[in-house]
């Protein structure tokens, strides 16, 4: 995990200093309440519905076990006890006081964690795949790359008032998106070209939002000591052309779609001739120093034993959790383990203090004293001996984080909706527990195999909708709440954008809705199909007839 | 008179701005014309040391690249501060045109922008007239160093380690 120098660590603070200050002039009336907003937004302050929010940054998702204990402690004292992380692999607190966000950035810079861009039209938290560099297929591990744009996007003098958020995530598994990279402002897929050397795939201008797009390859080979000049030309662009007359146009999927990826490439490609040769370059020097961090923990020689295969053979409960919630690690003998935020009753993400403590000890005990956070909110311990494996189960199990229900129907993306957010056309949470509450048999779950189902309360598309297999958008019909589905959504490698399937629904036919979309599904498939190869194959005519048909 | 950041000190301000629909006869003293202004007089203006442009926010440095050599002041405006096109312009008329001379940062200025200005480029600051200019000046040392290659610094951080 990377560690902070001298220099991070007097950044953040010095950043901690600033927006102290920034805090006070706003309280003493020097800082209009617009210009306070600017400031406060790049520093993950927003005022909600009920209270104030802050996000802190997870950068690319990792966590020490020290991390979260100071969560947990920061959400004891001055909030209400739990903490809500996100579907970009971030954390929020919902109830701070404004006044209190200074102490609270303070204590964080404490464990090296800060606030920094975490909202605002600037370049955000760089994202990546939750099993990074513990995964097999991958090409490359992506976090040190990401950690390099860390660096280089924090305090960007050039991009700090950008016509729009802008966020970047990086995938290094040709085999699996698992960062959704499709769907981001910039998309990063690290390749090796033919003669071994390591660079990226650039996509550009996905995103969702009102106007969800898939991002186009503006280039198929950038070399990694190119990866900061070649980003600064892509954004250089668009601060000079995106549109600032229009919030709702200003992303640079608008840009790319507007100039067609061939002129929009052109373009970056012409600025970068100017900027590809200086000293912004990367060194090999750097990567590797960057890659330091990232070595692989001390992995042990695990002994074969047959007990973990006499308790998989004898505990049906958890042979179905290692066969769900546990992925295949590089180094034989360890598992990846994803615990599971999704029980029913308990708002997808959300995390209670006490529940922080248990995890950062799972992490110590078993982990190498990390996590990862998954951008469908669930928590990773990448690096489990599998003989361990049961101790894990158990413990996890116990306080509720082992529901084996991982990429099934019921780990659904949820954003917080109306319970919390002042945007929200609708309520999310209560939708996601109406369908946990319907589906709750794991039997029958297994038997759909993987279905995502994302549920968003307003088009801004927190939760994902677009690219859920199923996706549930909150809407306002004269000042009531409805919901909207869509079909066909996807945010792998072959990523898609849902298509809708008709006029919303009420809130309490949703579960039945869904039960019949599911109904389609299994008259129809094949054998090993699942429900996006299926929708994929009949089309979304079938599903219509049957949710609309008129009762007889 | 008015007062100006320039070269981190607080100066008094000579300069008069032109607004963008001016039309008639120029004072003699220095004065920072629109751009459309100095197209149409260039050859009329260029015998005058003490004139200057502003860019608005939607006019790309390039319009002026051939007389970055002349002018004494090159002002850009920020008509809201959320409005960072002239972030990349400062950078642009420093790093591509070579420009040497003032950078003026002119519009919505405040306290809080400077830090991010003054590493692309901009060496003086207008600051918006109803905000306390002393306290001002601190937003030009908010941070000690920084990560990335700047206008102030080319040489990023990680080849100075
Ligand atoms: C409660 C406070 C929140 C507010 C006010 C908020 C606001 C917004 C807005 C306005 C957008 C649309 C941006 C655009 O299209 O230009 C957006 C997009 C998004 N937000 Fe949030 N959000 C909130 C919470 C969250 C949470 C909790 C998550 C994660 C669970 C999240 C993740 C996302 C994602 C993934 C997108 C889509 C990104 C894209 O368009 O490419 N947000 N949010
Ligand atoms: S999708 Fe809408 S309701 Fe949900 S968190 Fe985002 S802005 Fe709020």
């Amino acid at each position: 995990m990377y560690k902070y120098d001298d220099y991070d660590r007097n950044l953040v603070l010095e950043r901690v200093k600033q927006f102290r200050g920034q805090t006070d002039r706003f309280f003493s009336g020097d800082l209009s309440e617009d210009e306070f907003l600017a400031l406060r937004l790049q520093n993950g302050l927003y005022v909600q519905r009920l209270a104030p929010m802050l996000r802190v940054a997870i950068p690319y998702g990792m966590l020490s076990s020290v991390q979260l204990r100071t969560l947990a402690d920061l959400s004891r004292t001055y909030d209400k006890g739990y903490v809500h992380f996100t579907t970009r692999q971030n954390v929020q607190f919902n109830w701070p006081q404004i006044k209190d966000v200074p102490d609270m950035l303070q204590a964080l810079s404490d464990v090296e964690m800060h606030a920094i861009q975490t909202s605002g039209n600037c370049i955000r938290n760089t994202t990546t795949d939750q099993f990074a560099g513990v995964i097999n297929d991958e090409v490359t591990d992506p976090r040190p790359y990401c950690e390099i744009i860390r660096q280089w996007s924090t305090f960007h003098p050039e991009f700090a008032y950008l016509p729009r958020k802008f966020k970047i995530a990086v995938n290094a598994c040709p085999t699996e998106d698992r960062a959704a990279i499709k769907v981001h402002d910039i998309g990063l897929e690290i390749v090796q070209n033919e003669q071994g050397e390591t660079g990226f795939r650039v996509f550009v201008g996905g995103g969702l939002g009102r106007t969800p797009l898939l991002g186009s390859a503006i280039r198929e080979f950038l070399p990694e000591k190119d990866l900061l000049t070649y980003l600064e030309a892509i954004i250089r662009v668009y601060n000079q052309h995106g549109r600032r007359d229009n919030k709702y146009k200003a992303r640079i999927k608008i840009l790319v779609k507007a100039l067609t990826p061939e002129v929009f490439a052109q373009k970056v490609e012409d600025e970068w001739q100017h900027i590809k040769d200086s000293p912004a370059q990367l060194t090999n020097e750097e990567i590797d120093r960057v890659k330091g961090f990232f070595d692989a923990p001390n992995y042990d020689t695990v002994e074969s034993t047959t007990s973990f295969e006499e308790q998989v053979a004898s505990n049906k409960a958890f042979a179905n959790w290692v066969k769900r919630n546990t992925n295949e690690h590089k180094v034989a003998g360890y598992s990846i383990v994803t615990l599971t935020l999704k029980k029913t009753g308990i708002p997808p993400g959300d995390v209670s203090d006490d529940k922080l403590e248990l995890i950062a000890d799972l992490a110590d005990q078993y982990s190498f004293g990390e996590v990862r956070i998954a951008h469908d909110q669930n928590i990773v311990l990448a690096d489990v001996k599998q003989t361990d494996l049961f101790d894990v189960w158990k413990k996890a199990q116990a306080a509720g984080f082992a529901t084996p229900n991982l990429n099934m129907l019921t780990d659904i993306i949820c954003c917080p909706g109306g319970d919390f957010c002042a945007l929200a056309n609708a309520k999310s949470i209560p939708i996601a527990e109406q369908i946990q509450t319907r589906f709750d048999n794991l039997d029958y779950l297994y038997d759909l195999g993987e279905i995502e189902l994302n549920i968003s309360g307003c088009m801004n598309a927190c939760g994902h909708h677009h690219i859920g297999n199923i996706g549930i958008l909150g809407v306002d019909k004269k000042g009531e709440e409805f919901y909207q589905v869509s079909l066909g959504g996807c945010s792998g490698l072959d990523a898609s954008i849902g298509k809708i399937l008709g006029p919303s629904f009420a809130r309490e036919q949703m579960a039945d809705i869904v039960e019949k979309i599911i109904n389609v599904y299994i008259e129809n498939r094949t054998d090993e199909e699942l429900f996006l190869d299926t929708y994929r194959r009949i089309g979304m005519t079938p599903f219509k007839e049957r949710v609309y048909a008129k009762a007889h | 008179m008015p007062k100006l950041i320039k070269d981190s000190q607080i100066v008094e301000d000579n300069w008069l701005i032109i607004d963008a629909d001016f039309e008639g006869d120029l004072p003699e003293q220095e004065v920072i014309v629109p751009l459309a202004y100095w197209t149409e007089n260039r050859d009329a203006l260029a015998s005058r040391s003490n004139v200057g442009v502003w860019l608005d926010s939607h006019q790309e440095p390039s319009a002026i690249a051939s007389d970055v050599k002349s002018l004494p002041v090159i002002a850009i405006n920020f008509p809201k501060f959320a409005d960072g096109r002239g972030y990349s312009y400062a950078r642009l008329l420093r790093e591509r045109f070579n420009y040497e001379g003032e950078i003026r940062a002119i519009g919505d200025v405040l306290q809080d922008q400077l830090f991010y200005m003054k590493r692309c480029g901009f060496n003086a600051f207008a600051v918006r007239a109803d905000r306390d200019i002393e306290q001002a000046l601190n937003g030009l040392s908010d941070f000690s160093n920084s990560y990335q290659a700047g206008c102030d610094n080319p040489i990023p951080q990680f080849r100075r380690r």
